[in-house]
């Protein structure tokens, strides 16, 4: 072929000299065109998009604040809090979630539980990118399986976070109370913003009670981060402010002791400190382990607590509500005495019941011989009904109220312990509201020895108890002991509201104090074998509580009744009875009798709390004092 | 001519004692100067899209290396070699296209290589960059110019039929690369303007039917993303609102290099890629844009002075076919990581990560120095 040979090159030359001509000026056009539209993004709409390049890449994020630490008097350590990993997804950016939750199964072992919980939360109201945890407490195999394995999942993440822990959790559990997660009502409540990066919230308790004090003030940090919300960098950090440390009333040893003696049994001790008011005990038995509450408990531990006879969940100690029996006599004697219902001097006629008319309805007493001519100690000491059945008429329903009320009974003295219940200070006006009946004397009858329509709870019965022992001097039970730095107690700790129940003639304070010494110390008094061979003198009054009424002439036999129909036995009381150190209150739910179970409990407390952990005390001083001098 | 005297004679007189050197090498020194520029200049950017990452700057430079050498050997070849070669190259690469069809191997729902025993696999579609052009300008050549309708029937074909054929891969960004070079050949060759507007018109109207009949599903989304980014912005529209954040933030003078935080930060996809000018504009601002366009300018006018200055129609259909297949690169790829255009898989020339559309350029490259410094003396 002859290329071009028969063309006119020059034509051709000249034709596509124009069309390149067309096509610079096209190209011309086309880049300038580009170099406009950049123009218009770099320069015209520069802000916008400086904007939108900063809102990608830097994201505030909360700090949550370490909650604050719970120690003991002798600052044991009670509740700390723990890094727990747990594996949260980000359903934004994991894409499809059936699919990454089946992928995340062949990792991990992932229960229904887990997935269900997971998925409720997914359909709970949230922010946007907010993580969601799907399983907890990850162990180190798994954290590095998902390790290898997380780019293959965005938006999965191991997380992790503080989370509550209770070293002593059995024995704690009812004392501290636990935190838990943030539920929907919570939500409502609580400061978002403050709460912003936390997930736990105190439910029950102490935890709850100084939650405000314990969580602390929430930090942020500005972060860079990447695409898929990765942190590259933190740019600027506001530290959180950390919760305060509390220290409580409580004594690790007292309540590990207090479980000890409840061993197997079901009931509960409150033991206070009268001079301060601090509660060095708050057991309820059986316990339970609180760290299941913490994170979330599985569906069948917690039918296992929920369904278990013994309640180990409830706290019997602030919400069982018992009649106190005859624990109510020493706080009645000073009602008695007070109102001029009854003298040191008078002495009743005791035939071993007590009949408010001839021929009426007799009501027993415990002894079914009688305990024959009897004062007012000897009715304390012997815990003659007849004598109290008697003064409780005289006395009337208003003036036991009047006196009842004064020592705390049907109200929450306390200060900051949350969850106390009222018990019940049956009155004139509480029957007709709630049985629509009138006041009848046979009721002021069962009230005089505690039994009836009167409940308390074995803290009212420990706060009453402190109260003699402080010789009506109020200081409301509380926990709280210190806050470890400079906030002072009392920005948290509630005032006191109570004022001291003054005595027309303040001796008998001492009197009332004599007689509960005779309980224990005096050759007929009642829980005398549980005082034996102390080195101090106790003050104590023991109770039986009937579980369920019996008839007038029916025979009482503890072995024939089921176990769980028996009685429940009963004390209080305090010790050294002249300086009082500790007052407690036992219950020991169907332990039949007062002097014969419960005060002996009650006495391994006080030799415990005023010898033996004295001694320990001072070994310990000594221990410590000695490398100092070694090193000098 | 004006295009003579904006490049053409300045250069080739002042560079008049070398010109022999470089005549005797087949190379064009002015574009081999401003290709080096822009390539070293890309190297940069690449660092900083690449997120600093050094072997990727060494490969790509090994690839640069590899490229080079395919554009001086391309160089040293007579353009009578390319049109003896044309018909032969083109059937090879219209059975290498059916062939990918069948037994090709490929990633993302697409098949675009083909991998043959013995040889190492390669794209058939990207040798059609050059070869369709050729295969256009050899049979249009032949003739008086400009050419009847029935021949520019003729040359539509030739440039159709790969073009179909590489659509079905399916890869639009080169099937678009290599109809617009073929077709800008029919457009040199001299067709008439009442039928570039009868083209312009059937298009207009076929546009429609390749919605429905042509086009996948994920290239509708492209197109329909372009329209509103937001509408999807963590799916198909992340890419542009992400790269048009990139440039946007970028301003004037740029957040300086190795400072952009979209880029690093991995907000921006692809930014060593098809996303790199992104990168440039975060990184230097409009500024940096101008300058790449200006380069980019540069080039494609020595390109055409070269195409303008061929000896023979052959020469001067092909050069200006290939310059402009260049500018459609270029055109492609920044309207679409600046939001004009939609996203179809083109690479920013010679500053894009990746080895092939470098090798076709530089070749492309190569075959324009073979036209400009293989000539005959005769005068025309």
């Amino acid at each position: 072929m002859a290329w071009g040979e028969l063309k006119d090159t020059a034509a051709e030359r000249r034709l596509f000299q124009r069309r390149a001509m067309v096509t610079l000026v096209f190209v011309t056009l086309m880049l300038a065109g580009l170099l406009a539209r950049m123009y218009q993004l770099q320069v015209v709409e520069h802000d916008i998009y400086t904007t939108l390049s900063d809102k990608n890449r830097v994201q505030v994020q909360s700090v949550p604040p370490p909650r604050g630490l719970v120690y003991d008097r002798n600052n044991e350590l009670l509740a700390e809090n723990r890094p727990v990993f747990s594996l949260t997804i980000v359903p934004e950016r994991s894409g499809d979630m059936e699919q990454t939750l089946a992928r995340l199964g062949q990792i991990l072992e992932i229960s229904e539980e887990d997935l269900e919980r997971f998925e409720k939360r997914r359909r709970e109201p949230r922010r946007p990118f907010q993580a969601i945890p799907l399983s907890y407490d990850l162990n180190e195999a798994e954290i590095a399986r998902m390790a290898v394995h997380r780019h293959e999942f965005p938006g999965v993440e191991v997380e992790a976070e503080l989370v509550r822990y209770y070293p002593h959790s059995e024995l704690t559990a009812h004392a501290l109370g636990y935190v838990g997660r943030i539920n929907r009502e919570e939500l409502q409540r609580i400061d978002p913003v403050n709460y912003a990066g936390t997930n736990y919230i105190g439910k029950s308790g102490i935890e709850r009670f100084y939650e405000s004090v314990l969580h602390g003030q929430v930090g942020y940090q500005n972060v860079e981060t990447n695409a898929r919300g990765r942190i590259l960098r933190v740019l600027e950090r506001v530290n959180p402010t950390p919760g305060e440390d509390l220290q409580l009333h409580l004594d690790l040893r007292l309540q590990r002791r207090a479980h000890e003696l409840l061993e197997g049994r079901r009931g509960a001790i409150v033991a206070i400190e009268p001079s301060t008011g601090g509660i060095l005990a708050l057991a309820s038995v059986p316990g339970f382990d609180a760290n299941l509450f913490v994170t979330g408990i599985s569906v069948k531990d917690y039918r296992e607590l929920s369904s278990s006879i013994d309640k180990p969940l409830f706290n019997r100690a602030l919400r069982g509500q018992y009649p106190p029996a005859s624990t109510v006599k020493p706080m009645l004697a000073v009602a008695a005495l007070d109102s001029g219902v009854t003298t040191r001097e008078r002495k009743i006629w005791d035939p071993g019941f007590f009949q408010l008319r001839e021929g009426g309805r007799r009501y027993r007493d415990w002894k079914r011989s009688g305990h024959g001519w009897v004062d007012l100690i000897d009715s304390v000491a012997q815990s003659c009904d007849v004598y109290f059945y008697e003064v409780a008429v005289e006395m009337g329903v208003d003036t036991m109220v009047r006196y009842l009320s004064a020592f705390g009974f049907g109200e929450d003295a306390t200060l900051d312990v949350s969850g106390a219940l009222s018990g019940l200070l049956p009155s004139r006006d509480w029957k007709r509201g709630a049985r629509n009946e009138p006041w009848y004397p046979g009721d002021s009858v069962n009230m005089g020895i505690g039994q009836g329509f009167l409940l308390a709870t074995p803290l009212q019965l420990a706060t009453a108890t402190a109260l003699i022992a402080n010789r009506g001097e109020w200081v409301e039970p509380r926990l709280l002991k210190d806050i470890p730095g400079d906030r002072s107690l009392a920005e948290f700790l509630p005032e006191q509201t109570h004022q001291p129940l003054e005595l027309k003639n303040p001796d008998d304070w001492e009197y009332v104090v004599d007689t509960m010494e005779a309980v224990m110390h005096s050759p007929r008094g009642t829980a005398r074998r549980a005082a034996k061979g102390a080195n101090y003198r106790i003050a104590g009054k023991s109770g039986t509580a009937q579980v369920f009424g019996l008839g007038q002439d029916e025979e009482y036999d503890a072995e024939q009744i089921r176990e769980r129909l028996r009685d429940h036995a009963l004390f209080v009381g305090f010790a050294p009875s002249d300086n009082p150190k500790i007052a407690v209150a036992i219950i020991v739910e169907n332990g039949g009798g007062g002097s014969g179970t419960a005060a002996p409990v009650a006495r391994s407390l006080f030799d415990a709390w005023l010898e033996e952990f004295n001694v320990e005390q001072q070994a310990t001083e000594i221990t410590r004092a000695e490398p100092e001098r070694g090193g000098n | 001519m004006a295009l003579n005297s904006m490049v053409g004679n300045a250069r080739d007189h002042g560079l008049g004692r070398n010109r022999g050197i470089w005549a005797t090498l087949h190379l064009d020194p002015t574009l081999l100067l401003l290709l080096l520029v822009l390539m070293v200049g890309g190297l940069f950017v690449l660092y900083s899209g690449a997120d600093r990452n050094l072997e990727m700057v060494k490969a790509q430079v090994i690839r640069f290396g590899v490229a080079f050498v395919v554009m001086i050997v391309f160089a040293q070849l007579d353009p009578a070699v390319f049109r003896r070669w044309s018909p032969w190259l083109y059937a090879a690469g219209l059975v290498g296209l059916v062939a990918v069809l069948v037994v090709g191997v490929g990633a993302k729902g697409a098949q675009r290589w083909l991998a043959l025993p013995g040889l190492p696999r390669f794209q058939p579609s990207e040798l059609m960059k050059l070869v369709v052009p050729m295969m256009a300008a050899w049979y249009l050549s032949r003739y008086y110019l400009p050419p009847t309708f029935s021949r520019v029937m003729a040359g539509l074909v030739i440039v159709l039929l790969p073009m179909f054929l590489i659509v079905r891969q399916p890869d639009l960004g080169t099937s678009l690369l290599v109809g617009m070079a073929g077709i800008f050949v029919v457009f040199f060759a001299g067709i008439s303007w009442k039928l570039i507007a009868a083209f312009a018109a059937m298009v207009s109207v076929s546009a429609p039917l390749m919605w429905f009949f042509v086009m996948r599903e994920y290239q509708k989304q492209r197109v329909l993303t372009l329209l509103d980014p937001q509408s999807d912005p963590l799916g198909a529209g992340w890419n542009i609102i992400q790269s048009k954040t990139a440039i946007g933030s970028g301003g004037i003078d740029g957040k300086g290099w190795l400072q952009g935080t979209q880029s690093h930060l991995e907000f921006l996809p692809e930014s060593h890629t098809d996303f790199i000018v992104a990168v440039l504009a975060e990184e230097f601002g409009f500024i940096g844009v101008a300058l790449l366009l200006a380069l980019y300018f540069m080039i494609i006018l020595r390109c055409l002075y070269i195409a303008v200055t061929a000896q023979d129609s052959f020469g001067r259909l092909l050069a200006g076919a290939l310059t402009m297949t260049f500018f459609i690169y270029i055109f492609v790829n920044i309207g679409m990581v600046s939001g004009l255009l939609p996203v179809v898989g083109v690479p920013l020339p010679l500053i894009s990560y990746g080895g092939t559309s470098s090798v076709t350029l530089m070749a492309a490259f190569g075959v324009l120095m073979s036209i400009h410094t293989h000539r005959r003396m005769i005068t025309a």
